[in-house]
């Protein structure tokens, strides 16, 4: 076990953990961050996705210890009172059906909109093709990663 | 539907202890309207209730039925809202727990819930806007009937005068609740067919804590199981030792040939999980992929259940001009919903507690009292969103582990599986194989139709009474099962997410036989059921017909347009009807699937927003799952355990989907399924229009390779 103290969502977190526990555990287990979600624990599905130093990254597979000294947001981070551009366009399109992946959703295309202001379809999708919706609901997520790079 | 007396309490009315109104409905028994008021109970402790109206005028509506990601949770206050005349912006929703005295059918599975409830919904809505508006012509000194009511005020409209339902609620739960409701005429629905976002939304976005496996209590354990790792395995040994020692406060127990591992924390219990060291027995009947393809041949050509026979079949294949026969099919599939199976249990001395995501909570409160040999009231469930089910939830299977761990560690305990514990934990769709035969005359009229199925744990994995039947005036269904140790269940639209399929490629076939066009053919077809039936029919054919000839009108049917090949597909599901076409173009030499055209006949559509949800969420998921779903084993493992090896459709794969909704005014039917199943067929066929192959087997991808290889 060790001690960190994790830059997460703007403020400094005391955690005791395994060095290799993973950052989506520390997050849900220890700090009741539980809008990062798991869904298969090898990065293949994205729905536990957070920005480590504002890059999408998949915490399922990165060790705590690699990430102590990094800034971490989470959903619960990306705007304060959920009104992030992306946050605000899931909603007005009604994104949801389970809503299970759409945190690592929203995660995804906040780092991607960040970087690329004014996308294409294409780079939309290629942007958004590494995270699974098994709802099906890949229509209004592209409708609503459009409607938020209007309002970035 | 008979009055049964000893459930004549449909509703009760209550005052809450702080002012406002409590609407308690008992679901069952809708044509006996008696109404009771209760004794005034203290406040919130009879909250617990279907509708209430605060002083504040803020309206909170108890939704029973489990939220799986169908949006029942959104589509049920709707319906209530809208008999109310309630302003959509001051309504609470809130998830009701298990209520077997209050609630009936508290389930999600079957396209059920919204034709079970809506007439009980309207009622509920209804008598408690009647109720408001006596109290305020009482108040007035007016008659009732002068009184209407608009967005939370009733309104009299000789004076102007108007009272905002806040304000009545303490009187109006002083009267005693109508025996007979006047509900609204359809034409006068406003939120009804109006669009309406997720209940759900504003927490979820922000990462709330809504699913099973989010469910925190204090002084929790946290575990995981291992299980057998081939389907027929029994446990023979176990050392924990090194387990034990990995971490504080391991324990490790086992019931039943599993073994589980129990901790303060995911990552703690899952590496111990990986140190224990288990002996599984040899097992003899084992079952590989290759075994299963010599099963079903073994089906296919041996004595079969004979579901439906009408006319002579063998005289009309005797008499044919040409006869067509094919064979379709389908491998296991894991639901694979996002959030793998969890569930929390406290079984205590007095009581036992569960929390987590079920599509059947009555279920699992009755299997795990009679596990624990427990009466039923002593359980009690609370629901919690879910992370998608698909079918997969309607099992209890991982409730009553959860119990059962609870009850042999006496402590509150949450259960979570892995994604390969879940892919490779069963309950599967299951594998299913199709022979057709149909005889045609010289005019290519079908005259002779043979439909045998073959399944592993299927059950009758055809259903017989479906188009063609009725429409063919000799026909022979039958059906064979091998009972295997692969477990299966329900998987969303069950049989027909895949017989659908099989039955609309192989009309397509018939109707190529016979030159005609597919949707002609269909609607020839239609039309000798409705002339010339054969037999009793289950569907209703001007319904079928109505969604066919959309879908055509939608998609330009018969009209040529250049490079674009389109592929017809109809089905009648879970008492909804869809048709799709799907329109193929060639890119590189590759078939490429480039949109799907939905016309879609649920009866009046409750929600814009959901209905178009849960219709385009339908056709991604047939699309996938066509194109790319395959479970495989070897030894009784699945050889595929992570999203590494099984493929879900991905963004960049979806088409452009247009739905259109027939919307006839009638009664609404269920949304969760009957998207499905058309799409493997509209597909198909668009595809052997495009390229002149044929698909048979799925996942299509598998079948043929080459041809999609620009799919990949």
């Amino acid at each position: 076990m060790a001690n960190y103290n994790l830059k997460i969502n703007g403020q400094t977190l005391k955690t005791e953990a395994s060095p290799d526990t993973p950052l989506l555990w520390v997050l849900r287990d220890n700090l009741g961050l539980v809008g990062t979600k798991y869904g298969c624990g090898m990065a293949q599905c994205g729905a536990c996705t957070v920005h480590i130093n504002g890059e999408a990254t998949r915490s399922c597979v990165l060790p705590v210890s690699a990430v102590a000294d990094a800034t971490i947001t989470t959903i619960e981070g990306l705007s304060e009172k959920g009104d992030h551009p992306v946050q605000k366009a899931w909603d007005a399109i009604d994104v949801p059906q389970c809503g299970y992946c759409q945190t690592g959703q929203m995660m995804t295309a906040a780092a991607f909109l960040k970087k690329n202001a004014k996308p294409s379809l294409e780079e939309i999708e290629a942007a958004m093709s590494g995270n699974i919706c098994r709802c099906g609901t890949y229509h209004r997520i592209k409708e609503a990663v459009q409607l938020a790079a209007t309002k970035m | 539907m008979t009055k049964n007396n000893s459930r004549r309490d449909f509703l009760k009315s209550t005052a809450l202890s702080a002012g406002g109104l409590i609407l308690g409905f008992n679901w069952f028994g809708q044509e006996a309207l008696a109404a009771e008021i209760v004794a005034s109970e203290a406040g919130n402790t009879t909250f617990n209730a279907f509708l209430s109206i605060q002083t504040d005028g803020i309206v909170t509506i108890f939704s029973p039925n489990p939220e799986i990601g169908q949006g029942i949770k959104t589509a049920f206050p709707i319906i209530v809202a809208e008999e109310l005349d309630v302003d959509w912006a001051n309504v609470k929703v809130v998830q009701a727990p298990l209520d077997t005295k209050k609630f009936e059918r508290q389930v999600a599975g079957g396209s059920g819930s919204i034709p079970h409830s809506w007439q009980r919904l309207r009622k509920a809505g209804a008598t408690a806007r009647q109720m408001l508006v006596e109290a305020a012509a009482k108040q007035w000194g007016v008659s009732a009937t002068e009184c209407l009511t608009e967005k939370s005020f009733v309104i009299h409209t000789a004076s102007g005068k108007k009272l905002g339902y806040g304000e009545l609620a303490t009187e109006a739960a002083k009267l005693t609740p109508p025996t007979d409701v006047k509900l609204k005429d359809k034409k006068d629905f406003k939120l009804i067919g109006s669009t309406i976002k997720g209940v759900d939304n504003q927490a979820l976005l922000i990462g709330k804590p809504l699913f099973g496996l989010d469910f925190y209590r204090e002084g929790m354990k946290f575990a995981m199981i291992q299980r057998p790792p081939a389907f027929g395995m029994k446990l023979k040994s176990f050392d924990a030792l090194e387990a034990k020692a990995s971490a504080s406060g391991i324990e490790v127990v086992s019931f039943k040939d599993k073994v589980a591992i129990v901790g303060k924390s995911t990552w703690e219990v899952k590496k111990a999980r990986d140190l224990v060291k288990i002996e599984w027995e040899k097992a003899a009947n084992l079952e590989s992929s290759d075994d299963h393809n010599r099963i079903f041949k073994e089906l296919l050509d041996g004595k079969n259940e004979v579901r439906r026979k009408d006319g002579d079949v063998e005289t009309a294949f005797k008499n044919a001009a040409k006869i067509v026969e094919a064979e379709y099919q389908c491998p296991f599939l894991p639901h694979n919903p996002m959030e793998p199976m969890n569930f929390f249990a406290h079984v205590r001395e007095d009581g036992v507690e569960l929390v987590g995501p079920t599509q059947t909570p009555q279920n699992a409160q009755n299997q795990t009292a009679k596990l624990l040999n427990i009466p039923a009231e002593k359980v009690t469930v609370e629901l919690t969103k879910m992370g998608g089910g698909f079918g997969r939830r309607l099992g209890t299977d991982y409730v009553l582990e959860a119990a059962e761990l609870s009850s042999i560690i006496k402590a509150p305990v949450k259960v979570m599986w892995t994604r390969e514990d879940d892919m490779g934990g069963g309950s599967y769709r299951p594998a299913v194989r199709y022979r057709f035969r149909a005889a045609l005359d010289k005019q290519g009229n079908m005259i002779g139709y043979t439909l045998r199925g073959a399944g592993l744990n299927a059950g009758n994995s055809t259903r017989q009474d479906n188009f063609p039947a009725g429409a063919v005036p000799n026909l022979l269904i039958d059906s064979a099962e091998h009972k295997s140790p692969i477990t299966t269940g329900p998987w969303r639209a069950p049989i027909t997410n895949f017989l659908a399929f099989a039955e609309q490629s192989f009309i397509d076939e018939v109707a190529t036989a016979a030159g005609k066009d597919a949707v002609q053919f269909r609607l020839e077809l239609l039309e000798k059921a409705k002339t010339a039936p054969a037999g009793e029919i289950k569907y209703n054919i001007d319904r079928m017909k109505a969604v066919i000839e959309l879908a055509a009108e939608k998609s330009g049917w018969g009209k040529k347009k250049k490079g674009v090949s389109l592929g017809f597909s109809v089905y009648f599901s879970h008492a909804s009807y869809v048709a799709q076409v799907a329109e193929v173009v060639i890119k590189k030499g590759k078939p490429v699937l480039q949109k799907i055209y939905a016309a879609v006949d649920c009866g009046i559509v409750v929600n814009q927003s959901g209905a178009r949800n849960q219709v385009t969420g339908g056709i991604v998921d047939g699309i996938g799952h066509a194109m790319y779903g395959n479970l495989t084993f070897k030894n009784g493992t699945p050889d595929q355990k992570n999203f590494n090896a099984f493929r879900l459709i991905k963004m960049n794969e979806v088409p452009a989907i247009e739905v259109s909704f027939v919307n006839n005014g009638i009664d609404p039917t269920g949304l969760g399924e009957p998207a499905l199943p058309p799409t493997g067929g509209s597909v198909a066929n668009a595809i052997f229009k495009a390229t002149g192959k044929r698909l048979r087997n799925q996942p299509f991808i598998e079948e043929d390779q080459k041809l999609f290889e620009s799919f990949s």
